[in-house]
Formats: structure tokens, sequence, C-alpha cells
């Protein structure tokens, strides 16, 4: 059994990691390119959000590599993305390519439906080392965060440009090349030196954008033409609302482990201009927008891939919340038609315009 | 002076009209329905809305923009959930808070939740928090609740007896289906959404059109609730959306009923369980069965002579198909 499961960002290091400790045989698909996507779009439906048509993608590319298995993750409505596993298998079916597919989501009648998932892919390993292997992996996910939001603080700072990226990439290295659960915290030492030793000019000055939106298109640079990098390099601070190891924490562990950022208290904010969960990220994005206002931030970014759902109901309200707590808020929409050259337009129009209203304010302050 | 309440002529209206008005007949209040779809309505519509929500929400906005100015409370529930474990679309869910947020000067909006989704829960719910605001009696407002679920089933019964939603009930609808007396040779499943499918506007009139170019025409609504949820089972997974849920279940039905001779599908530009669902039915259509699916996709762009052109397409396709099978028939 070779196991697949779709790209999101960096969560592949994390489920490699936990899979490869519970002795199951991994194809990481090539990073998300032009060609996955091409696949994808090409037998996709056509008004599929852009993950399904990634996602496809990456499974057509793995199969190339020998995969038969897919792990997805599933769920139980109203965002789409609960029944993609079973689209694309379907589509997968009809294009001749012979998977079997594992979803992993909450059980409709009884929790042995999903150990017993947890069982197939695992073979005969005993809790005890599953509950490790995941534990394993999460605290990968943990580390590649912490890298993740030093980067956001280095990028804009940094005296020679693009030295930010390389100590990202071999910090990445380091905590991937790690194997056994005891040598994880070394690495990050490790990982962390490097990403302290980028040189940085900190009395720079820098705007502060935080950027709220649909959890894939957050967390995976390809589909979201690297939006992060590209506001570093404007001299823009970044700080995202979903970092991967919380989203476990919440979703998986159900808030096991405490004091751990979290949506909850970005729930409780929406509530004023969002009286009920919508799926996906819809309340968390409202949310996380009245909270980057109260914390001072210079402008909002929303990040939504084409016909997400519960993003369009959060985008209409977005403007409201923008007129009444006074921070300006952008959504860019993604798909595959997306330009580079035209989200730089925007991004640098944006990034002006807060800068100026920054200025202005203090001349009038 | 008793208040008036006003009802969008939008989404759901089409299957909890009948339901909601007899609700507050009971109580005294007095119901506006918006009026029928136009082109001013949905321009309105567009105009607050953002422009990726898909059609049937723009509509709904326009809907309430022209009770706005003419009533004293806007009925506009969150549907949540209409059968246990179930969703509609999170547009519907968030609804209400897309119309506060984006429309200025509105009467107070009655957005209560319409939520089945837990084991146990019922409409009481729903209708008693609308209740309070007119009257304080609980006796008065159950009796209006019982008497609502009444109209509920028999506007069900009435429509899997075969009418369609806009022909039960009111007088002035009565006499929409002008039977022409001709021959009605061939029987089209229309499925769709019913904000999509028995708005004139919205669907250009495409019942009609079936009707008079000699079509009997069925829809998901003529189902009972166990035929269509037996029938969507097939599916490797529950699907979680109550309507699509009818839709793909009504689709398999039809493929396997030997009187039905072609399927049109129906889905608005942008909608999500749509997009799903299309994919389902069309990879089934295309495995196991030899009917024609047409699948149309609507928006506020579409123009009528492209719509009248697929449709006698595909009837010519209809009636070609079967010619061929009788004659397939016979050697």
């Amino acid at each position: 059994m070779k196991v697949v499961y779709p790209h999101m960002g960096h969560m592949w290091i994390c489920v490699k990691a936990m899979l490869e400790y519970l002795d199951v045989e991994v194809v990481v698909p090539p990073p998300s390119s032009k060609k996955t996507l091409l696949l994808g779009v090409k037998h996709a439906p056509e008004f599929a959000c852009m993950p399904l048509k990634l996602n496809l993608g990456n499974f057509m590319e793995a199969a190339e590599m020998g995969a038969d298995t897919i792990v997805m993750a599933g769920g139980c409505g109203p965002c789409r993305f609960g029944y993609y596993a079973h689209v694309e298998h379907a589509i997968l079916r009809d294009l001749g390519y012979r998977y079997q597919l594992v979803v992993l989501e909450p059980p409709q009648k009884h929790i042995g439906e999903l150990l017993g998932k947890i069982k197939h892919i695992t073979g005969h390993q005993s809790w005890r080392r599953v509950i490790n292997g995941i534990r394993f992996g999460y605290h990968k996910a943990e580390a590649v965060d912490q890298l993740e939001k030093m980067s956001h603080y280095c990028r804009p700072r940094e005296t020679r440009a693009g030295a930010t990226d390389r100590a990202l990439q071999s910090a990445l290295r380091e905590i991937i090349a790690v194997d056994r659960p005891e040598k994880l915290p070394a690495a990050l030492n490790n990982a962390m030196g490097m990403m302290n030793a980028v040189s940085l000019d900190k009395q720079r000055p820098v705007l502060r954008i935080g950027l709220v939106g649909e959890i894939y298109t957050l967390l995976e640079p390809f589909s979201n033409l690297d939006i992060e990098r590209k506001l570093g390099g404007m001299g823009v601070e970044v700080d995202r609302s979903i970092y991967l190891s919380e989203w476990i924490n919440e979703h998986l562990f159900m808030g096991l482990k405490k004091n751990k950022g979290g949506s909850k208290l970005a729930k409780q904010k929406a509530i004023k201009y969002l009286g009920h969960s919508v799926g996906g990220h819809g309340l968390e994005t409202v949310g996380s927008t009245v909270l980057y206002a109260e914390r001072g931030y210079d402008g909002v970014i929303q990040l939504l891939p084409f016909t997400c759902m519960p993003e369009i109901v959060a985008q209409s309200i977005l403007p409201r919340v923008s007129t009444e707590l006074g921070i300006p808020v952008m959504t860019l929409i993604v798909d595959e038609q997306s330009g580079e050259a035209g989200l730089v337009t925007r991004l640098e129009a944006f990034v002006d315009l807060l800068a100026r209203r920054k200025q202005t304010g203090k001349v009038l302050a | 002076m008793s208040a008036t309440v006003g009802i969008p002529r939008a989404l759901l209206y089409y299957y909890y009209y009948p339901q909601w008005k007899t609700f507050f007949d009971h109580l005294g209040v007095k119901t506006v329905v918006s009026r029928e779809t136009t082109r001013a309505i949905l321009e309105k519509g567009i105009k607050s809305t953002v422009d990726e929500a898909c059609l049937p929400i723009k509509l709904a906005v326009g809907h309430v923009l022209d009770l706005k100015d003419r009533v004293d409370y806007i009925f506009l529930p969150r549907i949540v959930s209409t059968a246990r474990r179930e969703y509609i679309c999170p547009k519907f869910l968030g609804f209400p808070d897309m119309v506060r947020n984006n429309i200025n000067n509105l009467p107070p909006l009655i957005d209560n939740n319409m939520d089945l989704y837990r084991k146990g829960s019922s409409l009481y719910n729903l209708f008693y928090m609308v209740g309070r605001y007119f009257t304080h009696n609980p006796a008065s407002i159950y009796k209006a609740y019982k008497a609502s679920m009444e109209s509920l089933h028999v506007h069900c019964r009435d429509m899997e007896a075969g009418r369609l939603p806009f022909e039960t009930g009111g007088k002035d609808n009565q006499n929409y289906r002008t039977r022409d007396g001709g021959v009605h040779d061939v029987t089209i499943a229309v499925i769709g959404h019913p904000y999509n499918i028995y708005d004139r506007y919205i669907s250009m009139n495409m019942i009609k059109r079936l009707w008079d170019y000699g079509a009997d025409v069925v829809t998901a609504d003529q189902l009972t609730e166990t035929a269509f949820r037996r029938e969507a089972g097939k599916l490797p997974k529950q699907l979680f959306w109550t309507l699509n849920q009818r839709m793909v279940g009504a689709a398999f039905y039809y493929f396997e009923r030997p009187d039905v001779d072609g399927l049109i599908h129906v889905a608005s530009f942008g909608c999500g369980p749509d997009s799903m669902t299309g994919e389902l039915i069309e990879r089934y259509a295309r495995r196991s069965s030899r009917k024609p699916l047409l699948n149309l996709t609507i928006d506020e762009h579409t123009g009528e002579a492209g719509m009248i052109t697929r449709l006698e397409a595909f009837m010519d396709m209809v009636r070609w198909r079967r010619h061929l099978d009788d004659v397939a028939a016979t050697l």
C-alpha cells in the first residue's frame, strides 16, 4: 500500500512524519504547479473550487509515482469539501485510475468507523504507537508554524533580499529530516537558530496586514501566488488567521491542548455581524477581521477560491466591518485564471494605500 | 391596524409559502408577497449583492428590496437545516446577515433559525419565536402552528400528486397551466432547485415552453421523501444538502423510469452544491443510462434565444432517440 494525500502548504511535512513513523509507505506528490492545476482543471467540474482541482491534479501526478491509496479528510457540511473525496474518486475511476479511497471524517453512526479506517491504513500497529505517531505529526506542524511565523517577522525587515527565504528553506529541511520524536526539539532549536541568524533592520517601519479567508488558499502558496512572500518583499509584516497546528488542535483534538491560539475568540467577535456558523471558515474570517482591527493592524486581505460558498457570505459582510471599525479590507479571489501581474498590481496599490493612510494618520495626530 | 409581514418570493418560498401564510393568517397578521420577478427586481438585487454570490441569492435580495418600503417586518428565517444532519447551503445560513449588512433602512427582519439538524428538534421552535413578535398567547401560537403544519402537509401532498408549487393553493395560480389540449408525447424530467425552475423569469418560462413543445414535465418535487432518499442512497456517501439530495435522488429515479424520455438539469452559475451533484448526475448518466441529459447553467446574463435553441435541440434529440429505439425494437 502506497499512500498519497493532497498538498496543502507544508501539511505534507507533518503527515509524512506521522505515517512514516507508523511504517506506512508514503508518496508525496510533486509540489502543486501549473501542470497540477491544468490536469485538475481538465477533468474537474467547472464550478468546483480550486482546491478540488489541485487535489485532483496531485492524485494524478502521484499515480505516476506508484501511489494506490488516497487518504483524505472529509466532513459533514455545509462546505463542499466534505464531498470532495468522493467526487474526486469518481472522476479518477472514470479516468481509469485504480485508487483505493480512505476518508477520515466524523463517523456517521459509530466511532468504530473512523477507528477501523485508521487501523486499515496503519496495519497492525498498537493504538499507543498510533497516538504517538499523531503526536509526532502534530509537533512537527507546530514547529513548521513557528518557523513560518518567524519568517513573517523577518521578511519585511531583512537587510539582504531573499535571506529569509533561504533561511526558511534550510530550517524546514532540518525539520523534515527528523524521523524520531525525541530528535525534534534539538532540530527545532537548530532551525530557529538559522532563522535568528538572518540579519535584520529592526528599526525599519513596516505595515502589518492580516490574512483571513479560506484555509486552503491561505496555506497553499501555489494557490495564493505566494502572497506572503510578495507582501513581505513590499515591506509588510503578515499575520495569518489560520495556522495548521491550531487547526489540527481545534478540529482533530477538539481543543485538547489548551492556551493555543484558536478561533474561539474570533467566533465570538463575529457574532455581531454574522449570527450563525456558515461552514468552512466564514465565521472565522469575519471574526478575525474584527480582531485584526482591534489589534491595530493596518489592513486585512481576504483570500478565497472562486465560488467558495462560506467565504462569499463573509465577503458580503466584510464591507460593514470595514466601515464600522475603520480598517481597509481587500478581497482577493483566486482560481485557475488568476494572473501574477494582476495580483501584484492590486497588492502594490493596497499597500500604497495603507502606507499613505498611516502617514496621514500620524500627521493628523 | 395589524402588522404586515413581507415574504420574499424567492428561495424556499416555493416549499413553505402555504405554511407560512397559514401561520400568519391564524395570528391575524397580514402577509405581503413580493411581486413576481422582473428584470428590475433582479437588477436591484444584483446591485446590492457581491458579484460572486449566486443568482438565487441576488434575486432574493432583489425581492427583499421590493418589499422593503411596503411592510412592517420581513420574514427571512435563517434556514439552517430542514432535515436531520443535513444543511441547505452555506449561503442560506448567512442570508439574513448578508441582507442586513448590505441594505440600509430595512424594516425589522424576522430571522429566527429554522433548524432541524439535531435529533428531536422541531419546527415549533421557529414558529414559537416568530409568533412571539405578534402575540404573547402561547395557545394561539400553538394553534396557528398546528394549522400551518396541516397546510404544509396538504402542500406536499399536492406536489406529490403532480401539481407544481405555483399551482397549489391560491386561485390566481390556477390558470397558469393553460393546457393546449394538444398531444403530449414525451415526458421530460426537470431537475433543479425550486427557486430556479419555478421562477418564471429566471427559468425563462422553461416549464411552460416544454409544455408547448408537447412534453409533460415531471420534477423532483413529485417524489415522496422516502423515494428520493432511497435513490440518493446509491451514492457512496450521503449528501449533506437536502435540496441536492432530492435532485440527485430524483435524477436517479427518472433515469430508471421507462416513461421518462429525457432529463434537464438546471443549475445556477456559481452554485456550490450544484457543481458537485451536477457532476455526479452527469457521470451516472454517461455510465449507466442512454437517456439524453441537458445541463443548463443559468445566470443573470443568460439570453432567451440561447435557451430556446438549446431546448429545441434537446427536444429534437429526445424524439429522435426515442424513434430510433422504436425502430430497434421492431428489428
